[in-house]
C-alpha cells in the first residue's frame, strides 16, 4: 500500500513529524514502513504558463514557437510536443530551472529562434512513465482552464509528495484503505481522526424506478447496493484526485474511473461502474455461475466460468466476475451517461478462487479476499456519488437498492488487565489499559479490569483475547516489555539426543579426515535421479517422488541419492579450476513404496563422498599421490573403526560405477551402500577426471555403533 | 725397567694424542695394553730380573703407567665421538623454512556451523534439538499451525505440493506441532528445530527455493512475552552478534503466533544511527517470534488457559550472509571450494 502523506494529512495532523519519524512510529507499533520516497524529485522555478501564441517553427518541421504568458512576463519557447497548442496552460520551466536528473534549463537558439525556457511533461517533471495519464503519456502535460498562470507547479502537481510505502501483513486488510491507516496513524501518534462526509443532492426520481436486485447467492453475496447516476459528463477528473492517484500508483483514466478507484484507496471499497444504457435489463441478477457459461472480461479475455465463480448478471447473462473483473460488454465509455454503480460485500474465499483461477489480482480482488468493512460498502457507495455529482456534473437518482443480509455486528472481546500483564510480563494499570482502546477508537465497557471491547467491524482480525493483546502491546510499546527469564521449566537440562551427537561426530571425522561438506538441492531433475541409486535403495524403492507443479524440470524430483547433485557441484569447481577435491555430504534421500504417491515418503539420511584429483601433493618432497580407491577405502574404515563398526567390502557391480573397481558395503550382512570408481561414461557425462565415490546408509550406524559404549582393551585397576 | 716404564708411558701418551681416528686409538690401545704390549712384556720380564724389594715398586707403577695410558685412551674416544657426532649432525642439516607435509584438510559447511553455533547457543539455554520430515503434510504444515486451506495467510509461503496433501515443508514448525502432539499436553516443550525447508521462490540473489531454517518453541505454565525477549531473544542476538547489539521488537504477523513481532538487531556499522548496510534505519531484520497462538496449543492437546508459550524462528543463511558478508544466497549452494573453505574456521 502506497500511502501519499499530503493526502493522510487529510485525515490527521502529523505536521510536526518528519516523514522519517512518522514512518520510525508506523514501523514500531504498527506496520513496517518498507519505503520512504519522494513523488518525484524536486524542481524548482516551474511553473504553470499560458500559451498566447503556437506557431510552426520556420525552419523545423516538427517544432512549435511559443509565446507564454507566466504573468507578468511572457516568454519566447520553442516546443517539440505534438500536443502543444495556443489557449493551453502548461508547465513552463523557466531559464535557471532545474528538473530531476540534475537538468539545467538554460536560453538557447533552436534553429535560429530563441527559446528562453522549456514547456514540461510529467515525465520530464519526474513523474513515472506508467502513472501518466495516457493523453499526455507523449507529449506535455495540460492543466485545467481554470489553473491560476504563474502558480508553482511542484505544489499544484503534488511533486513534493512523500510516499509511504507500506509492507501489509495478510491480518492488516484494515490498512488498504487511507481511512485505516489514518486510525492506525492517529491511534500511534494519539492525534484526532477527521473522517469525510458523504452527503449529496438527489433527485425526486427513484433508483428503484430503473433497477431491481436479486441475489441468489446470498452466502457468497450478503450485501448488494445499486445505485442510478445519470447525465453523467465524461472528463478528467480534478487535478487533485489525478495527482493522489499518480501518488498511489494508479493511472488516471477519466472521472468515473477514477472516481471509483479514489474511493476504493480511500475507503477500501471497490467499487463497479456499469454503463447502465448497456446493461440490458432492469434487474440485478447475483448467482453462481453455470459450468461452462462464459463471459468477456474488461481486459477482452473471454472467461469460462464454474460453478464455483460468482458472477453478477442482468437476469440473462453474466455482466461481471463479482468482485474480481467487469464485463466488457457494460463497460463505461466516453459515450456513457448513466451508469449502475455497484457497491457490494463478496466473500473473500470465493473472490480469491476466481481471482486465482482467471489469474486477475487486482486492487479490487485483493480487498475483498481479505475482508472489507461492512460499515463502510453503501458509504464508499455514496461516496462516490457525492463525487460524480461535483465532478461529472451527474444527477443521482433517490436511494439505494439494496439486498442486505450483512453482519454489521462489532466482535466482543472481553479483555482483563492482570490476565494482559500475565501474559506480556508487564505490570501495566487499568487507567492504561483504558487509554490505549481510547486512541485505538474501540468501544468498550469497563468494569475494574474487565473490559469487554467492541472490535470495530474496519478490523475484522480482531476475534479473540489474543488479537486485543496484541493491539494493548503494540500501542503500549514493545520497547517497553520488560526483560526477564523464564521460569520453572527453564531449568530443562537441554541437548543433542545420541543421533545428533553421531551426525556431528561422523561430520568431524571425515572433516579431520581431509573431506569438505557440501550443501546441494534436495530436488533435481528424472535424469540424475536415477542415477547412483544404491543397490538396497533401487530394491526398497517403488517409484521416485516427484512435484505435481515444479518451477523448473531441473528441479523437479526428490532425489535417490546425493551423489548427482554433488558430481555437478564438482564439475562447477573443475571448470573453475580447482581439481582437488573431497567432498561429502550428509542428507536425506526419499525413497516412496507406491506407484502413485498417496502418503509420506520414506526418508533415509545417507552419507554421501565424492573424491577427484590430488589426494596429497608435496613437491619439496617430491611426493604426489592422486586419490583412487584405497584412498577411499582407508577413509572408510578409520571412520567405521572410530565408531566401532566391522564393513565388509565385496566385489560388485553398480550401474554407472567402474566394473571392476566397485565394492558394495554390508554391515552385520545388511547391505549399506556401495563404494568405488565412476564409470568413465557416467564421468564424462558431467565433464569429470577419475573420480571416486561412496554412498552409505547412515541410519544404520545408528543401530550398529558402539561408539559410547567403552571396550577396555587394557584392564587398568585403579586403587 | 723404571725407566723403561716411563718412556713407555710417554711414547703412548703422545700416540693418544697424536691419534685422530677412533682406528688409530684402537691401534694404540691394542699396542700398549694388549696381551702381547710392551707394558705386559715388562711386567712378564720382572720375575728374573727384579729383587724380592723392586718387584712390588716396579708393579706398582707398571699399573700406575696402564691406568693412565687406559684412562688417556678414554677421555680421546670421547673427544673424538664428539667430534664426529657434530660432523655427522652438520651433514643433516636441513632447510626448516620448507613448506610441511600437508595433511589434507577438510571442513563443515558454512551452514553446518552456524546452524551448530546456534544449536549450542540454545542448548545451553536448555533447550532440546528436534528433527522432522521434510516431506509433510498438508495438516502439520499448515492447519495445525493455524492456517486452515483458503486462507490469504497461505499465500505468504508458496509452496512445492507433491499431491494436494503432501508437500515439501515450507518451514519447520510443523517438527513444533508433531512434538506438541506427541507430549499431548503433558509436559512443557523447549526445543529447536533445524532443518531444510522449500519453497516455490525463483533462486537469485535474495531467493532460494531451498533454505534452512532455525525454529524455536518453548510451551509451559506462566511463559511471558518478556521472556521471550530478555530470556531468549535479547541473549542471542548478543551472543552471536556481539554484546553491544541491541534488540527491538515491531508488530508482524504469523498465523501461528499472536501477538506477533519481528526482531531487528541494532546495525553493527553504525549501532542505529542509519547507513547503506541497515538501508538507514539502524536496524535489522533478523528473525520473527510471537506468543503461540492459542489455536495451535489447542490443535496440540494443550490447555490454552493453562499453557502458554513462544515461539521463533529465523534462517541461518541470512544470519550467515550478515555475520560473514556474504551477498548471495546462491553461494551456499554452488560448492565452490573457495567459497567453502573459507569459512572452514568459522
Amino acid at each position: 500500500m502506497f500511502v501519499s502523506l499530503n493526502w493522510l494529512k487529510n485525515y490527521v495532523d502529523i505536521d510536526g513529524l518528519s516523514a522519517e519519524d512518522l514512518a520510525e512510529r508506523i514501523t514500531k507499533s504498527g506496520i513496517e514502513v518498507e519505503g520512504l520516497e519522494r513523488f518525484a524529485s524536486v524542481s524548482t522555478n516551474v511553473v504553470v504558463g499560458y500559451v498566447e501564441s503556437c506557431e510552426k517553427h520556420p525552419n523545423a518541421d516538427k517544432l512549435s514557437l511559443c509565446q507564454v504568458s507566466i504573468g507578468e512576463e511572457t516568454y519566447q519557447i520553442i516546443c517539440g510536443a505534438p500536443n502543444i497548442a495556443q489557449g493551453q496552460k502548461v508547465a513552463v520551466a523557466k531559464p535557471g530551472a532545474v528538473l530531476p536528473g540534475n537538468f539545467k534549463i538554460k536560453k538557447t537558439k533552436l534553429r535560429g529562434s530563441e527559446s528562453n525556457g522549456m514547456i514540461c511533461s510529467l515525465q520530464e517533471l519526474g513523474v513515472e512513465e506508467k502513472f501518466v495519464p495516457k493523453e499526455f503519456a507523449s507529449g506535455i502535460f495540460v492543466f485545467p482552464e481554470d489553473t491560476e498562470v504563474g502558480a508553482d507547479v511542484t505544489e499544484l502537481l503534488n511533486l513534493d509528495d512523500i510516499i509511504i510505502e507500506l509492507g501489509l501483513t495478510p491480518n492488516r486488510s484494515d490498512a488498504l484503505s487511507m481511512l485505516g491507516v489514518a486510525y492506525e496513524v492517529a491511534a500511534i501518534l494519539d492525534v484526532p481522526i477527521r473522517l469525510p462526509h458523504t452527503n449529496y443532492h438527489s433527485s425526486e426520481e427513484t433508483a428503484a424506478q430503473h433497477i431491481g436486485v436479486k441475489v441468489e447467492a446470498t452466502e457468497q453475496n450478503p450485501y448488494y447496493g445499486a445505485f442510478i447516476i445519470k447525465d453523467i459528463k465524461i472528463a478528467p477528473s480534478p487535478l487533485w484526485m489525478r495527482n493522489y492517484l499518480m501518488a498511489a500508483g494508479i493511472r488516471p483514466i477519466n472521472n468515473v474511473v477514477d472516481i471509483t478507484n479514489y474511493v476504493l484507496l480511500e475507503y477500501g471499497q471497490p467499487l463497479h461502474a456499469f454503463d447502465y444504457d448497456k446493461f440490458d435489463s432492469q434487474e440485478v441478477v447475483v448467482r453462481m455461475a453455470n459450468d461452462g457459461e462464459k463471459i468477456v472480461t474488461l481486459d477482452d479475455q473471454e472467461r469460462t466460468l464454474s460453478s464455483e465463480h460468482l458472477v453478477i448478471t442482468n437476469g440473462k447473462k453474466p455482466v461481471a466476475l463479482a468482485g474480481v473483473m467487469g464485463g466488457a460488454d457494460t463497460e463505461v465509455s466516453d459515450q456513457t451517461t448513466t451508469i449502475l454503480l455497484e457497491a457490494a460485500y463478496f466473500d473473500g474465499q470465493t473472490v480469491r478462487k476466481a481471482a486465482k483461477a482467471f489469474d486477475l489480482r487486482s486492487e479490487a480482488s485483493n480487498r475483498f479476499e481479505k475482508g472489507v468493512d461492512p460499515n463502510r460498502v453503501r458509504k464508499a457507495g455514496e461516496k462516490a456519488c457525492q463525487l460524480l455529482e461535483k465532478y461529472a456534473d451527474a444527477t443521482v437518482l433517490d436511494g439505494i437498492v439494496e439486498f442486505d443480509q450483512l453482519d454489521y455486528s462489532e466482535k466482543m472481546v472481553t479483555i482483563w488487565t492482570s490476565k494482559i500483564n500475565d501474559r506480556l510480563g508487564t505490570a501495566i494499570s487499568n487507567d492504561v489499559v483504558a487509554d490505549i482502546l481510547r486512541k485505538l477508537h474501540f468501544n468498550y465497557e469497563q468494569d475494574d479490569e474487565t473490559f469487554t471491547v467492541y472490535a470495530p467491524t474496519r478490523r475484522q482480525d480482531i476475534v479473540i483475547f489474543e488479537d486485543m493483546l496484541e493491539e494493548v502491546a503494540r500501542i503500549y510499546g514493545y520497547d517497553n516489555l520488560p526483560f526477564t527469564l523464564p521460569g520453572g521449566g527453564g531449568a530443562q537440562v537441554g541437548g543433542l539426543t545420541k543421533q545428533q551427537q553421531l551426525k556431528r561426530h561422523v561430520k568431524r571425522f571425515l572433516e579431520g579426515a581431509g573431506l569438505s561438506e557440501t550443501v546441494t538441492y534436495s530436488l533435481t531433475n528424472k535424469e540424475r535421479v536415477t542415477q547412483l541409486v544404491s543397490p538396497e535403495v533401487a530394491e526398497a524403492l517403488v517409484s521416485a517422488v516427484s512435484l505435481s507443479m515444479p518451477m523448473s524440470e531441473e528441479h523437479s524430483t526428490l532425489r535417490l541419492s546425493i551423489l548427482p547433485e554433488m558430481l555437478s557441484s564438482v564439475a562447477y569447481n573443475l571448470a573453475r579450476k580447482q581439481t582437488n577435491l573431497a567432498y561429502y555430504e550428509l542428507g536425506s534421500i526419499f525413497i516412496s513404496k507406491e506407484q502413485e504417491v498417496t502418503k509420506q515418503p520414506e526418508e533415509k539420511l545417507r552419507l554421501a563422498g565424492v573424491l577427484t584429483g590430488e589426494w596429497n601433493h608435496h613437491p619439496w618432497q617430491q611426493e604426489k599421490k592422486t586419490v583412487d580407491f584405497f584412498v577411499v577405502k582407508g577413509v572408510l574404515e578409520a571412520l567405521f573403526a572410530s565408531l566401532n563398526v566391522q564393513v565388509i567390502f565385496t566385489q560388485a557391480k553398480v550401474e554407472g560405477m567402474h566394473p571392476g573397481r566397485t565394492a558394495q558395503l554390508f554391515l552385520n550382512n545388511h547391505a549399506i551402500g556401495f563404494a568405488g570408481q565412476l564409470h568413465p561414461q557416467l564421468q564424462k557425462s558431467y565433464d569429470l577426471k577419475d573420480t571416486f565415490v561412496f554412498d552409505i546408509d547412515f541410519d544404520i550406524f545408528f543401530h550398529f555403533t558402539k561408539m559410547n559404549q567403552v571396550l577396555l582393551q587394557f584392564h587398568v585397576i585403579l586403587v | 725397567m723404571k725407566d723403561q716404564l716411563q718412556v713407555l708411558e710417554k711414547e703412548a701418551l703422545q700416540k693418544i694424542e697424536d691419534a685422530d681416528s677412533l682406528k688409530e686409538l684402537q691401534d694404540v690401545r691394542v699396542a700398549y695394553l694388549g696381551k702381547k704390549g710392551p707394558i705386559t712384556e715388562v711386567l712378564k720380564g720382572m720375575g728374573g730380573k727384579l729383587s724380592k724389594e723392586e718387584r712390588p715398586v716396579i708393579g706398582e707403577l707398571a699399573n700406575t703407567v696402564r691406568g693412565n695410558v687406559a684412562e688417556a685412551l678414554n677421555r680421546k674416544k670421547a673427544d673424538i665421538e664428539a667430534v664426529e657426532l657434530e660432523k655427522q649432525l652438520a651433514e643433516e642439516t636441513i632447510d626448516v623454512t620448507l613448506p610441511g607435509r600437508p595433511v589434507p584438510t577438510g571442513g563443515p559447511h558454512l551452514l553446518t556451523s552456524i546452524v551448530e553455533e546456534i544449536e549450542d547457543l540454545f542448548i545451553g539455554m536448555g533447550f532440546e534439538v528436534r528433527e522432522g520430515p521434510e516431506v509433510e503434510t498438508d495438516y502439520y504444515n499448515f492447519e495445525a499451525l493455524n492456517l486452515p486451506k483458503g486462507h490469504p495467510a497461505r499465500d505468504m509461503q508458496d509452496s512445492f505440493y507433491i499431491t494436494e496433501d503432501i508437500l515439501l515443508r515450507t518451514h519447520t514448525s510443523p517438527v513444533q506441532a508433531r512434538t506438541m502432539n506427541m507430549i499431548k499436553g503433558e509436559r512443557p516443550v523447549k526445543m529447536i528445530c533445524p532443518g531444510k525447508v522449500y519453497r516455490r521462490d525463483t533462486d537469485d540473489a535474495t531467493h532460494s527455493h531451498q533454505f534452512t531454517q532455525i525454529e524455536g518453541l518453548y510451551v509451559d505454565k506462566h511463559v511471558q512475552m518478556s521472556d521471550l525477549k530478555g530470556g531468549v531473544l535479547d541473549r542471542f542476538a548478543k551472543q552471536m552478534f556481539g554484546e553491544d547489539r541491541e534488540i527491538r521488537l515491531r508488530p508482524s504477523f504469523f498465523p501461528f503466533t499472536e501477538p506477533s513481532v519481528e526482531m531487528d538487531i541494532s546495525c553493527k556499522v553504525c549501532h542505529g544511527k542509519g547507513c547503506s548496510v541497515c538501508k538507514k534505519t539502524g536496524w535489522i531484520e533478523i528473525l520473527g517470534a510471537g506468543m503461540v497462538h492459542p489455536r495451535v496449543l489447542e490443535m496440540a492437546g494443550y490447555d490454552p488457559d493453562i499453557y502458554s508459550g513462544f515461539a521463533f524462528g529465523m534462517g541461518p543463511e541470512r544470519i550467515a550472509m550478515l555475520k560473514y558478508g556474504v551477498d548471495d544466497i546462491r553461494h551456499f549452494y554452488t560448492n565452490d571450494i573457495r567459497f567453502l573453505k573459507q569459512y572452514h574456521q568459522a
